[in-house]
């Protein structure tokens, strides 16, 4: 190469390098997020803020020292998993990713000066808050469990963590020939497969340590709320004779202490061991700072998952009002994490945001301790309708239960926790 | 030469954090990109099960994105994924996600 083409190409190759990469660091430059929870939606907004807007810091707020992977908890009660696989750090968003990581808790935020105030007491000021409570239980719909000594009796395991194991531990503890009885709650609720599978799950059990006993699920809606067919097939071959289903099942009162629950048509009944997976609302924290429309849930505009009641102020994961027909799933808040933190970014640079956000879900449910079966769907910004919808002819149910899938549902639980936390 | 070196500075700059505000980058397919990395790792860095992404390159990953569409392939999932983007926005996913170093 000739000298002069050398000093041509070396002085466009600089050009092309100083230009953008200074372009790049500007996106954000002194503008300050802060983000509250830090589960699936949170932790995934913090990290890929950082990526997207690498000028502006951000701040996660979160209460618990580790990360406690809801997906999978089932396997845990199941006996097949341990909680400790679930279990992540949250430094490597601090070390490797420029996220400040603080392990409080928020007492209250205020909108109209723009900050938030942590237990710790110090206050933190925002141009732009990312809210992600996931979600609250509504106890007072639930006669006999507004006691925290009931609610110890009857456990949800519906946050993993220290519930999963018990139950775990008083199904592994019940007699010979016992009764496990759930009662999910009316939707919407996190992770609509999640009790089915934990039925599933508990039967596979069951079947190996305690053949005779049985597994009764009591809805309050009137169908299995996701992947019915192939569940509806399990309940009635796989577990033929131990898993009972009884769909429309009105919660009317528990007796914690005897382990009798009073249905509206179904009567009294006992069981060695119940878990009732309480109604669901928003975190409390979105409801006391004003984000809960009437229902209990968040309304956002799809397109930036900014609050539709208080400005500058964006909500992720279960804790919004769900597009109609899209579940509250981990997968769901790790994509619009990215939808909100591109959103986000695009507002710091001055950029319109993207008007055609397309996000998927893919979420996988053992029906055994050995095959698992997925439902999967992608989504598209309707504009007319401003929400969010089913792409038409895309998505669907596995064929049937296999072992390949679940394989892979074990390989996705550990690949989203790593998009979360910004591991490997 | 000239031109492998900018397709590489610029596979590089593109995927440096903070890719979004590359003056000709894609934002729209960057976000539309970033949905693959729920299964498929950070940075289509996968842990296993899944393949990984991340040094395929943007021509083959188009053609087997299309054959995931067309059914042409039988996987578990892909095929549900595939058919709700059109080939136009495969294409540019494939671009983004072909351009990322190993």
């Amino acid at each position: 190469m000739q000298r002069r083409q050398f000093l041509r190409h070396s002085a466009a190759l600089a050009a092309l390098a100083a230009v953008p990469a200074a372009a790049r660091a500007q996106v954000g430059r002194g503008a300050r997020v802060v983000v509250v929870g830090g589960g699936f939606a949170g932790a995934a907004c913090a990290r890929y803020l950082r990526l997207w807007a690498p000028g502006a810091s951000v701040t996660l707020v979160e209460a618990a020292r580790e990360f406690v992977s809801c997906p999978m908890s089932n396997r845990v009660i199941g006996g097949t998993m341990s909680i400790r696989d679930l279990t992540r750090r949250y430094d490597g968003l601090a070390s490797r990713h420029g996220v400040r990581v603080i392990n409080d808790t928020v007492t209250a935020i205020d909108p109209a000066t723009r900050q938030i105030t942590l237990a710790g007491g110090s206050a933190l000021p925002y141009d732009r808050l990312v809210i992600a409570p996931g979600i609250a239980f509504d106890y007072a719909a639930l006669p006999g469990l507004n006691s925290a000594a009931a609610q110890e009796r009857v456990p949800h395991a519906w946050k993993a963590g220290p519930q999963t194991h018990e139950l775990r531990r008083r199904i592994g503890a019940m007699p010979q020939g016992g009764v496990f009885a759930m009662h999910i709650p009316k939707a919407p609720l996190r992770c609509p497969p999640g009790p089915y599978e934990r039925a599933c799950l508990v039967a596979s059990a069951l079947r190996r340590s305690n053949p005779t006993a049985k597994v009764l699920v009591f809805d309050a809606n009137p169908g299995i709320l996701a992947k019915r067919e192939l569940f509806a097939d399990a309940f009635a071959n796989r577990y033929k004779g131990m898993i009972e289903y009884v769909p429309n099942a009105g919660f009317e009162a528990i007796d914690a202490a005897s382990g009798e629950l009073s249905f509206d048509v179904h009567g009294k009944v006992r069981a060695d061991v119940w878990n009732v997976i309480p109604p669901q609302r928003a975190g409390e924290l979105a409801l006391q700072a004003g984000l809960g429309g009437g229902q209990g849930w968040c309304e956002v505009d799809f397109l930036s998952y900014e609050s539709r009641l208080v400005p500058a102020v964006h909500v992720i994961g279960d804790a919004i009002a769900s597009a109609p027909g899209t579940p509250k799933s981990a997968h769901m808040a790790n994509q619009q994490a990215k939808v909100c933190a591109a959103a986000i970014a695009a507002h710091f640079a001055g950029r319109a945001v993207n008007p055609e956000p397309i996000i998927a879900n893919t979420c996988y449910s053992f029906v055994s301790d050995k095959e698992a079966i997925h439902i999967a769907g992608v989504y598209r910004y309707d504009d007319g309708q401003r929400t969010i919808v089913a792409v038409p002819g895309a998505g669907g149910l596995s064929a049937r239960a296999s072992g390949e899938e679940a394989f892979m549902a074990v390989a996705w639980s550990f690949n989203i926790l790593n998009d979360t936390l910004g591991m490997i | 030469m000239l031109r492998s070196a900018l397709l590489t500075l610029a596979a590089v700059a593109a995927w440096m954090p903070g890719s979004a505000a590359l003056a000709s980058e894609d934002h729209q397919a960057v976000q539309w990109a970033a949905a693959c990395f729920a299964c498929h790792g950070p940075e289509g860095r996968s842990d296993g099960g899944m393949p990984s992404l991340a040094g395929q390159t943007a021509d083959g990953m188009y053609a087997m994105l299309i054959d995931f569409r067309n059914g042409k392939r039988n996987p578990t999932v892909m095929h549900h994924h595939a058919k709700g983007y059109t080939e136009e926005q495969l294409r540019r996913i494939a671009d983004i996600l072909g351009r990322r170093p190993n």
